[in-house]
């Protein structure tokens, strides 16, 4: 059995927000109480709807925002930055890449520099050398030497999702969290940075957490599922019991919900209006 | 050219979807009917027969009588295609005052009625909120409402649940099917999204840079696709996944861009 990478016990997220001269001070409980944990090289896939907490899970797990109570685990090493700042060396252990490939890059930033960034900050790596990792990692994530210079305006959509990815990886992280990397992107463009994301944890044996709506994008790159329902984990297992004996009335819902592309469904469905 | 030689026609009942990826020009052939591209774009038709009318001969306050009442259009983004200054009330009440001869009391009666008719909860009160006070599924339910509101005889739907939740998507779905079986609508569905197609349509145009590379029912379209981009789009579903890797346009390039450099294959008729 591989190690375990993240894991997580009793996660809590309330946000407090402060009462107005007609408003009453309360609290939103965003996430209430979430376990998980995950091994190495695994992906984990977190489903749910807008509001239901996945995002603010991803920002804990990505040490941006505390919990408000919980235990979280990297590495076997229990990190609460509440009490302790974070060190780079953690920093470099969990890095993000976020939906929107058009709003995550800095417009005045090269390529180049984007990519140099990371190591600038969390490392003393020299100038030449942060550079010759750059164009490494360039190529790697399927892109040429000859777009260092260049900046994200001059990039599609999957190429800067390329990039965000690429960026991410400069620090050779060992968990990412992926926050709907694919959501906006054309179909057959997805496929590709799929692709680009199985070679890649087959490569640097990654772990992912990764946050999804499309139920058809989890169940190709999923190891386990949980599910997310009003800031709880309402369905938790791997792929294949999730999606062949879903336990909880939600995850059935979204189930139903999940248009399907397969001929029998279409044959039924265009049977059924000729009928009517 | 965004758009080059597409030809399509819906007949009334019917459900049509035109599939393509961004930049295919789905959009842009729509908008063209709608006469609501900007002055830079030049739109050449041999024929565009609305009801037995042609809209390329029409004077432009001829059209605008169609437009909106008989062919209404809803947009992807529910937010941002409604005003956020106004009340949806009067958002909804403004169709109505531009297109029918209603009274101010009839006219709320209307709104009302339209607001019941999409599922919005508490009609009445609704009509004095503002669409920043709704959620996205609620403010795409006001757009139908406002496009259904003169009974069109062609309802075209831009991407219209790609904002949304899976959840919500099936609901706006469930309802746009209701009110075309229900008011006997055309519909056309523009979409990139293959489930969708395959819940929704009755014949399918699959377009590719501006130009029509397949057009069948949607059964065949799914069952024995003709062309190599179509087939290239279904096996880039995650759900038809085989094997490891999923297999990208790029792999099929090839012998698609072949195809829509020369001319468009001949296409059968839809059956």
């Amino acid at each position: 059995m591989s190690e375990i990478v993240l894991q997580a016990k009793d996660i809590k997220r309330d946000y407090h927000v402060p009462g107005g001269l007609f408003a009453k001070a309360k609290t939103v409980h965003a996430v209430k109480g979430v376990s998980f944990s995950v091994e190495q090289g695994k992906t984990l896939a977190i489903v749910g709807e807008s509001g239901c907490g996945k995002s603010t899970l991803a920002r804990i797990i990505t040490l941006i925002d505390p919990a408000t109570s919980g235990e979280l685990k990297i590495d076997g090493q229990t990190i609460d930055i509440n009490k302790a700042a974070l060190t780079p060396e953690l920093r470099r252990k969990v890095q993000i890449v976020f939906q929107n490939p058009y709003g995550s890059l800095n417009p005045r930033q090269k390529i180049g520099d984007v990519l140099g960034e990371p190591l600038k900050i969390n490392t003393n790596v020299g100038a030449s050398e942060r550079r010759d990792r750059a164009m490494a990692m360039l190529k790697k994530v399927g892109l040429s030497e000859e777009h260092y210079n260049r900046y994200p305006h001059m990039f599609s959509g999957g190429q800067r999702q390329r990039i965000a990815i690429a960026r991410a990886l400069m620090l050779n992280p060992r968990l990412l969290v992926l926050d709907e990397p694919v959501s906006a992107l054309d179909l057959s463009v997805q496929a590709q940075v799929l692709n680009l994301l199985a070679d890649l944890q087959d490569e640097f044996q990654l772990t992912y957490v990764f946050i999804s709506h499309d139920l058809s994008v989890v169940r190709y790159i999923a190891d386990e599922v949980m599910v997310m329902y009003y800031g709880e984990a309402v369905e938790y297992g791997t792929r294949d019991a999730v999606f062949s004996d879903p336990q909880h009335d939600y995850t059935k819902t979204l189930f139903a919900a999940t248009p399907r592309a397969d001929v029998e469904s279409i044959r039924a469905r265009v049977a059924r209006k000729r009928a009517a | 050219m965004a758009v080059n030689g597409i030809d399509i026609t819906v007949e009334p009942r019917e459900v049509l979807a035109v599939v393509g990826e961004s930049g295919s020009g789905k959009s842009v052939s729509m908008l063209a009917v709608m006469g609501l591209l900007p002055s830079s774009a030049t739109v050449k038709a041999d024929s565009m027969m609305f009801d037995g009318r042609d809209m390329l001969a029409m004077s432009a306050s001829e059209r605008r009588k169609i437009i909106g009442r008989e062919v209404a259009m809803i947009f992807q983004e529910p937010m941002a295609s409604l005003n956020p200054c106004f009340t949806i009330g009067f958002q909804i009440e403004e169709v109505l005052r531009k297109h029918l001869s209603l009274g101010k009391s009839e006219r709320r009666k209307r709104a009302i009625e339209l607001l019941t008719l999409v599922g919005i909860p508490d009609p009445a009160d609704r009509l004095n909120s503002y669409p920043h006070q709704m959620s996205g599924g609620q403010c795409q339910r006001v757009m139908i409402a406002i496009a259904i509101a003169c009974n069109p005889k062609l309802l075209i739907a831009d991407e219209p649940t790609t904002a949304l939740d899976v959840t919500i998507q099936k609901q706006i779905l469930d309802l746009l099917m209701k009110l075309q079986e229900e008011h006997g609508m055309g519909l056309i569905m523009i979409t990139h999204n293959m489930g969708v197609v395959a819940e929704t349509a009755d014949r399918v145009v699959v377009q590719y840079k501006g130009r029509k590379m397949e057009e069948a029912d949607v059964l065949s379209l799914f069952e024995n696709p003709q062309s190599n981009y179509t087939k290239a789009l279904l096996a880039a579903l995650p759900d038809n996944a085989t094997g490891d890797r999923l297999p990208t346009i790029g792999d099929f390039q090839h012998q698609f861009e072949a195809a829509s450099a020369v001319k468009t294959p001949p296409l059968e008729a839809p059956l």
